[in-house]
């Protein structure tokens, strides 16, 4: 039999920190835990890239630490920018004790709380499936608005994310969120909030770009998520891309070049 | 006049290793204390911050926190963890500017002096006592009202290069979140974690 599972140990200095940090989620390349900012009242998120035992140990140091920076600098990027993303708080991509002890590089992010878009959808797809056949017409046509304003609310953030020069690479609806309000607003009909600002989580394969091919495919790959995980969500998408048009001037080339990212899918090259 | 030295305990870093802070307005002896600094008189081993370029208690633990961490990983760029403290207020990796425009000059009015217990002779009781003995001026608290009273944004600002964004209101308001202000501290953290990268 296989022993329990643990989780590879805590980087320093977090091994200091009481309580311990909680394991939120674990990825293929990263740990996610919650635990306090440097002001013990105010909670953070802390990612973990721990080193991985079967690389190389140089390479490993090389790719952890390459891809650490990239997502902070793409989030501190974002922040300066204004548009809604976790912000960093602190980080290490050295880890600790020199060369023969590397354990891992990590982030410290502000915590964001609220729902992510992805639970949304489905709260909202299930209630709209069970009260379908009680609904009048004017019922459903409030609740289907209150869905295209969120769609247009998240183009509109995605439209900031691109114009600040930096595109996501992994755009999922488990990588927005809704940041709930600091007080509760009138409860809507469903149950379902669609309350808050629209927040982008996740930027572990997001890098600096401001082509429409890059852009298009970021627009792309929500589009595929939403099809595949939320198909009665799926009408809607087109009020995302209606806040991405609305968002910026220059938006039309990337709407255009979406045309032909649908048409041959993600990858632009035939190998590999 | 009281002496207010806030002891505090960094979340994340071992209860060991408490970090003493305090803050001055109006500092008579800003020379005196400099030349102690510059003499390497271990007495007078401190992080002498100019306080008009820091906006806040967030921004200072951010900067506490980044060196510290630093000196627990063997790794401090400057002799010791103070001086290295006053080195990760800057941005950049130069560390000879870093000690001209964040450390202190004869001229400076407004003081952060932090001490960490790097052995366990110093205490909240012994640094109390000396900077009592050695600093000449008053004691304010260290909290954001009073930073927001003493932090030059311009200045802030130029030194984070941060000039394109918006400033914070110039008064407070403790009832209205000041989204600029949180901008700012947010990117200025930023740049103190990546500083190096």
């Amino acid at each position: 039999m296989a022993d329990e599972y643990k989780p590879p140990a805590l980087p320093s200095p977090f091994t200091n920190t009481t309580p311990a940090p909680t394991l939120l989620v674990q990825g293929a390349e990263a740990h996610l835990y919650k635990t306090v900012s440097l002001d013990p009242s105010i909670p953070a998120a802390l990612k973990v890239r721990p080193s991985k035992p079967y690389r190389h140990p140089i390479l490993d140091r090389r790719l952890t630490r390459q891809r650490i920076i990239q997502e902070a600098r793409c989030l501190v990027k974002l922040v300066r920018e204004g548009v809604s993303v976790p912000a960093v708080l602190a980080m290490d991509w050295e880890g600790q004790g020199g060369e023969s002890a590397w354990g891992g590089a990590w982030l410290m992010m502000e915590w964001i709380e609220g729902p992510v878009v992805r639970v949304v959808l489905e709260q909202w797809e299930a209630w709209m499936k069970k009260n379908a056949a009680s609904l009048d017409q004017s019922q459903i046509q409030k609740e289907e608005d209150r869905l295209r304003g969120l769609m247009k609310r998240i183009g509109h953030t995605l439209g900031g994310l691109h114009k600040a020069g930096v595109v996501h690479g992994d755009l999922t609806t488990s990588n927005l969120m809704l940041r709930s309000p600091a007080q509760e607003t009138t409860d809507s009909p469903t149950g379902v909030s669609m309350e808050g600002e629209v927040v982008l989580i996740d930027f572990g394969l997001a890098g600096q770009s401001t082509q429409d091919e890059d852009r298009a495919v970021d627009l792309y790959v929500l589009e595929r998520a939403i099809g595949s995980t939320h198909p009665r969500s799926e009408p809607f998408f087109e009020e995302v891309l209606n806040g991405y048009r609305a968002s910026h001037k220059g938006t039309g080339s990337t709407l255009k070049k979406l045309e032909d990212v649908r048409l041959r899918g993600r990858k632009r090259s035939m190998i590999g | 006049m009281a002496l207010k030295l806030e002891t505090v305990n960094i979340p994340h870093l071992p209860g060991s290793l408490p970090v003493h802070v305090a803050l001055y307005r109006n500092v008579q002896n800003s020379a005196f204390l400099r030349q102690q600094l510059l003499a390497g008189n271990a007495e007078f081993e401190y992080a002498l911050i100019d306080a008009s370029l820091v906006l806040s208690r967030a921004h200072a633990l951010a900067a506490i926190f980044r060196a510290m961490n630093d000196y627990m990983n063997n790794r401090l760029r400057s002799h010791n963890v103070h001086s290295e403290i006053v080195f990760s207020f800057n941005p950049t990796n130069n560390i000879a500017e870093s000690f001209r425009k964040l450390g202190i000059a004869d001229s400076t009015k407004d003081l952060l002096i932090v001490k960490v217990s790097v052995t366990p002779e110093i205490t909240h009781d012994s640094v109390a006592a000396h900077l009592e003995s050695s600093v000449e001026g008053t004691s304010v608290p260290f909290d954001d009202l009073t930073l927001s009273e003493i932090s030059d944004i311009s200045k802030i600002k130029k030194l984070y290069k941060l000039g394109a964004l918006p400033s914070p209101a110039a008064k407070p308001d403790a009832s209205q979140p000041d989204d600029a202000k949180r901008r700012l501290e947010l990117s200025m953290l930023g740049a103190i974690a990546l500083r190096g990268s």
